[in-house]
């Protein structure tokens, strides 16, 4: 096995109005299959893409909101959410789905995969990244 | 005479909910739609830009695309109408015309 890596996925967009928060999110599940080290963050409009309560019966189209939760069971707990951009969208975590995986070096316990940080906390985690994808 | 504008860019994306506001003659109808809904939200720093406006302008919300998006009604700025596709049709008919704010 080769050098395990840290990827970021940088996620900006609303979901639906345009494809890129499917695209991400399948890119990420696939990534996940290589296991590598997974951090996801959501920025601008892409904190709108875990906004609970979607349902996109009257649009005729997928609602992919459910796949984030799945997130945990792939190794996927690193998920930075930028607080300045839920501030100025008016949002708080409680408007977010809740995101959970269980820790195996912890007897399993359930843990939040959502961690709420600063511009400035994101912008470190970004220099920390080897690879960064931008969705 | 008046005109139907439809926005369905978010307006922290772009500035096309801007661009409305500052170029729709007093007496229009503002539509947002896809992810144009996110305007319709209170508490925002762009709520404000739309409470002023709405003294010359009527804003209107597409539900199934507030649906989709999880924006639920009670967040949205008090005075902004919840429409269905239906209604949509029915406000292309009532006015003169359309401008599609991309």
């Amino acid at each position: 096995m080769s050098e395990i890596k840290k990827f970021m996925y940088v996620n900006r967009k609303a979901p639906y109005g345009t494809v890129y928060a499917w695209e991400s999110l399948e890119v990420v599940l696939i990534g996940a299959a290589f296991e590598q080290d997974v951090s996801l963050a959501f920025v601008d409009d892409g904190v709108y893409q875990l906004c609970k309560g979607q349902d996109t019966t009257g649009l005729g189209i997928k609602n992919f909101s459910a796949t984030y939760r799945a997130l945990g069971d792939y190794d996927v707990n690193k998920i930075f959410i930028e607080k300045e951009s839920l501030d100025a969208r008016g949002l708080t975590l409680d408007d977010l789905m809740p995101l959970k995986y269980e820790d195996e070096n912890d007897d399993w316990a359930e843990k939040d995969s959502i961690r709420v940080v600063s511009s400035q906390e994101l912008a470190e985690l970004f220099e920390q990244s080897d690879v960064l994808f931008n969705f | 005479m008046s005109i139907l504008h439809t926005v369905n860019k978010s307006p922290f994306e772009r500035n096309s909910l801007e661009a409305c506001v500052r170029l729709a003659a007093k007496g229009g109808t503002v539509l947002m739609i896809e992810d144009g809904v996110y305007g319709a939200m209170k508490g925002t720093i762009k709520s404000d830009m739309v409470i002023n406006a709405m003294k010359d302008l009527t804003f209107c919300v597409l539900g199934p695309d507030l649906k989709a998006r999880g924006v639920d009604e009670a967040k949205l700025i008090e005075g902004v109408k919840v429409v269905e596709y239906s209604d949509f049709v029915n406000l292309t008919v009532e006015n003169d015309k359309a401008q599609a704010w991309l």
